[in-house]
C-alpha cells in the first residue's frame, strides 16, 4: 500500500480497439492487488454471462468504455487509481480512435508517461504512430511500447525485435521524448505486466510495473525557471496584509527571490512563502502556496511573478499547435476567449498555418479550416499582452484552452510553440 | 502533478488550485458540507486555500431530517469554530411544500428526495457552482466525470456532452440558471482521504469509529435502528460493535463490524480492506449496475 511519502506517476494508455488495453489495465490493477472483492465478484459474474467459461475476463474490470461503445455514446476518458509501496498511479484510460482524439488529449494532457499498445501480430500500425506522436506533442517524455499478445506469435524474440526496431526508427523523429521502454507482454496471462515471464526467458528487461515504479520523471514539466501565476489575492482581515495565492508553475519560489510582476514589468522581492501551516523556505512546482511581496505593488489575478533574470517578454501574438475539439470548425478570423493559466484574454485566429495529416503525420499546407479532432498550427492575435512560455519549456505556462463565448464550450486545447 | 511532492501534497495542491479557480471565476459558489469525511476534508482544503481570509462562499447542508444526530452536532460545532455561514436546505420542508412525496414502507429512504431539495436551493440562492466531495474511485460513472462538471438548467449531467478538460485549465463559464459541480477530490482515493485526515489531525463525527449500536441486518448489511425506519418482522434488532465508512442518510447507510476505535486503526483497516466503500455500505448503489449514472443524470451529486 501507498505510504505517505510515495510520489505519484500519471500515465495514459492508448491503443487500437482489441489490442488488449482493457485487459492490460485489468491485469495491472489485479496483479497489483488494487481490485477489491466486490469488484472482482461483479467481474466474475459478468465473465460467466459473457463468455460462459470459468476464466475471469480482466478486461471487464474497466468495462466503462465497452458499455459506451455498445450504447453508441461518446467514448470518454476514465480514470483509475492504484498504488504500490513505491508509488501511486493515476491512470487515464483514453480512447484510441481518431474520432476521439480530443478525449485522448484531455486524458493524456497531464500524463508523465504514455503506454502505447500494439498487437504483436499486427506490429506498428498507423494508430501506433499517431498515439506516440500525440504523446510527444503533449510533452510526455516517457513512452512504453507494450508489445501485447506475445502468446499469439509464439513468444518470438525475432518478432519482438522487429517491432521494436520499427518503432525506434519512427520515435527518433519525436522531439521531446526522452526514453522509450520496449516490453513484450501477454496481458491475458500476465507475462511481464506485474510478474516476469518464464515463457520469454530471452527478455532481460524489467516488467511493466517495475518500469512504472522506477521511471524518473522529475523535471519533466518545466525547465526550472520561476513562474508563479497569481490566482487569487487574500487580504488578512486583521493586519490588512495581502497574500498572493497560486500554484507554482515552474521552478522554485523562495523568500528573497528577485521577481518581476508581468505583464507590468515591475520589480520586487518575495518576502515570504506560506501555507496554512506556516512559512516555507521554498516551494517548488506544482505546490499551491501564498507569497507576500516586499513592496506595495499592484498585483492581481492574471499577473505572473517570474524570476527577474529569466522573465519572458509579454506578447501580443502567439503561435501554437491546437487540437480542435468542437464540431463547428475553426476558420481564419474566428474569435474566442483564451485561458492560459490564470490569464483570460480574447483572441482572433489570424492565420491557420498548417494541419497535421493524421495518416502520414506530415504537416500539410495552410488549411481553410480545422475540423473536430484536427491538429494544426495557428497564429493567434491577443487583445492584451499575455505572458507565456513555449510549451516545450513549461507545460503549465505554455498550455491554453479556447472557449467559444457564444456557447461557452471549450473548443480547443493549445500548446504554445512560440511566444 | 507528481515530481518530487509526496502524493498527498500533490493532491492537496491540486485541490487548493481548483478551489481558488472557482472562487476567482464563478460568481456565487457554495460548498456542500454534509459532516461526512469527504466534506470535512473539503473544509480543511478551503482553509488552506483561503485563510487568513474568509471563505468566498457559504456552506450548505442538504438535511434529510434522517441524519445521524452525532453528525448534525458535529456539523454545527465545526461551522461555529470556522466562523463561516451555513445554509441548511431541508428535505422536510420540500415534503411539507409538496415538492416531493415521502416514500413509505420497508426500504423507504429520503435519499432520492435530496436531489429536488438541492436543486431548489441552488436555484433559490442563485448558486452557479457547488463544491462536492465526490471521488472518481468511488464507482464507474464517477470515473469518467470531469473535475468541473457542467449542469444544465435542470441540474442534469450529460455524460455525452462533457466539456473537454485538458491540463488544469477549467472552463467554468455558465449561463444564468446553469451551474457547475466541482469535485476537488476527484483524484483522491478512499485511502488518501483517510491518510489526509490522519496527517492533518482532523476531528471526525464519532460514528466513524467503533461504537456499540443497535442495528438490524438487511440484504447482508447492517443498518441502525431508528423510529423512522420500518423493519420487517424478521429483522430483529441486536447490539453490535460497528463503525461507518461513509455517512449519508441513516436509512441507506450501512455500518461495518469493526473494533477500530482510533484513526490509525481505521486507516490500517481501510488499507487492508477488500471491499469498496460503496459496495459495502451504500444501499443506494446496489439497486442496479448503472444506479449512480442514472441518479447523476437526474442531478444527484
Ligand atoms: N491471446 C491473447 N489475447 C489477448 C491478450 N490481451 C488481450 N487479449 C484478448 O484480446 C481481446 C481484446 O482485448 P481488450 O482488452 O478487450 O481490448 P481493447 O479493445 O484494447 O480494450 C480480448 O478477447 C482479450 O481477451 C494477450 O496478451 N493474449
Amino acid at each position: 500500500m501507498a505510504t505517505t511519502t510515495a510520489t505519484t506517476l500519471r500515465l495514459a494508455t492508448a491503443g487500437s480497439v482489441d489490442d488488449g488495453k482493457s485487459t492490460l489495465i485489468g491485469r495491472l490493477l489485479y496483479d497489483a492487488k488494487s481490485v477489491l472483492a466486490d469488484q472482482l465478484e461483479q467481474v466474475a459474474e459478468a465473465s460467466k454471462r459473457r463468455n460462459g467459461d470459468g476464466e475471469i475476463d480482466l478486461s471487464l474490470l474497466t468495462d466503462g468504455l465497452r458499455a459506451e461503445r455498445e450504447q453508441g455514446i461518446t467514448i470518454d476518458v476514465a480514470y483509475r487509481y492504484f498504488a504500490t509501496a513505491r508509488r501511486r498511479f493515476i491512470l487515464a484510460d483514453c480512447p484510441g480512435h481518431v474520432q476521439y482524439t480530443r478525449n485522448m488529449l484531455t486524458g493524456a494532457s497531464t500524463a508523465d508517461l504514455a503506454i502505447v499498445l500494439v498487437d504483436a501480430r499486427n506490429g506498428v500500425v498507423e494508430q501506433t504512430r499517431r498515439h506516440a506522436f500525440i504523446a510527444s506533442l503533449l510533452g510526455i517524455r516517457h513512452i512504453v511500447l507494450a508489445v501485447n499478445k506475445m502468446d499469439l506469435v509464439d513468444f518470438s524474440e525475432d518478432r519482438f525485435d522487429e517491432i521494436s526496431r520499427d518503432f525506434c526508427e519512427f520515435a527518433r523523429g519525436l522531439t521531446g521524448v526522452r526514453d522509450v521502454a520496449y516490453i513484450p507482454i501477454d496481458a491475458k496471462h500476465g507475462d511481464n505486466v506485474v510478474h516476469g515471464s518464464e515463457r520469454m526467458p530471452w527478455y532481460g528487461g524489467v516488467t511493466m510495473l517495475e518500469h512504472l515504479e522506477t521511471v524518473e520523471v522529475a523535471g519533466d514539466h518545466d525547465d526550472g525557471r520561476l513562474r508563479f501565476p497569481v490566482q487569487w489575492v487574500i487580504r488578512d482581515p486583521e493586519s490588512g496584509e495581502r497574500e498572493y495565492a497560486g500554484q507554482v508553475a515552474g521552478g522554485t519560489v523562495r523568500a528573497g527571490d528577485e521577481v518581476v510582476v508581468l505583464p507590468a514589468g515591475v520589480r520586487t522581492t518575495i518576502a515570504d512563502v506560506r501555507t496554512l501551516d506556516g512559512s516555507l523556505d521554498a516551494a517548488e512546482a506544482p505546490r499551491s502556496v501564498t507569497v507576500t511581496l516586499a513592496d506595495d505593488v499592484d498585483v492581481a489575478r492574471g499577473d505572473m511573478l517570474c524570476g527577474a533574470a529569466d522573465a519572458p517578454e509579454p506578447v501580443r501574438e502567439i503561435e501554437a499547435d491546437v487540437c480542435w475539439m468542437a464540431d463547428a470548425p475553426l476558420r481564419p478570423r474566428g474569435r474566442y476567449a483564451l485561458k492560459l493559466g490564470t490569464q483570460s484574454v480574447r483572441v482572433i485566429a489570424d492565420e491557420l498555418i498548417d494541419v497535421l495529416d493524421v495518416h502520414t503525420l506530415d504537416r500539410g499546407a495552410a488549411p481553410a479550416e480545422l475540423a473536430a479532432n484536427d491538429i494544426g498550427r495557428v497564429r493567434l492575435r491577443v487583445s492584451r499582452p499575455v505572458v507565456a512560455d513555449a510549451y516545450e519549456a513549461n507545460r503549465a505556462t505554455g498550455a491554453f484552452i479556447l472557449i467559444d463565448e457564444t456557447t461557452n464550450d471549450t473548443v480547443a486545447a493549445g500548446m504554445v510553440s512560440r511566444a | 502533478m507528481s515530481r518530487t511532492l509526496t502524493h498527498l501534497d500533490a493532491l492537496e495542491s491540486e485541490a487548493i488550485h481548483i478551489m481558488r479557480e472557482v472562487a476567482a471565476e464563478l460568481e456565487k459558489p457554495v460548498l456542500l458540507f454534509s459532516g461526512g469525511k469527504d466534506s470535512i476534508v473539503l473544509l480543511r482544503l478551503a482553509e488552506k486555500a483561503f485563510r487568513p481570509g474568509r471563505f468566498p462562499f457559504p456552506l450548505m447542508h442538504v438535511d434529510t431530517g434522517h441524519n445521524f444526530p452525532e453528525v448534525i452536532e458535529y456539523r454545527d460545532r465545526r461551522v461555529a469554530e470556522l466562523g463561516e455561514r451555513l445554509i441548511v436546505a431541508s428535505v422536510q420542508e420540500s415534503i411539507d411544500a409538496g415538492r416531493v412525496t415521502e416514500e413509505t414502507g420497508v426500504g423507504a429512504s429520503r435519499n432520492r428526495l435530496q436531489t429536488t431539495t438541492l436543486l431548489d436551493a441552488i436555484e433559490e440562492h442563485g448558486f452557479d457552482a457547488a463544491f462536492g466531495g465526490a471521488r472518481r474511485d468511488e464507482e464507474r460513472a464517477r470515473a469518467k466525470e470531469r473535475i468541473f462538471s457542467f449542469r444544465d438548467d435542470f441540474g442534469g449531467w450529460d455524460p455525452r456532452a462533457q466539456r473537454p478538460e485538458p491540463w488544469n485549465l477549467y472552463n467554468g463559464r455558465v449561463r444564468r440558471g446553469e451551474s457547475v459541480r466541482v469535485f476537488p477530490l476527484s483524484n483522491w482515493t478512499e485511502l488518501d482521504v483517510w491518510s489526509y485526515i490522519e496527517r492533518e489531525g482532523l476531528e471526525l463525527p464519532n460514528i466513524y469509529f467503533a461504537h456499540e449500536r443497535e442495528v438490524f441486518a438487511r440484504d447482508g448489511m447492517l443498518y441502525a435502528t431508528a423510529d423512522f425506519i420500518e423493519r420487517r418482522p424478521e429483522e430483529e434488532p441486536f447490539v453490535e460493535t460497528v463503525r461507518y465508512r461513509t455517512v449519508g442518510d441513516m436509512s441507506c447507510t450501512g455500518a461495518v463490524r469493526s473494533d477500530a476505535a482510533t484513526l490509525p486503526e481505521v486507516v490500517a483497516e481501510i488499507a487492508a480492506t477488500r471491499v469498496t466503500e460503496r459496495g459495502e455500505t451504500r444501499a443506494d448503489d446496489r439497486v442496479s449496475e448503472a444506479a449512480m449514472e442514472d441518479r447523476k443524470v437526474a442531478g444527484y451529486f
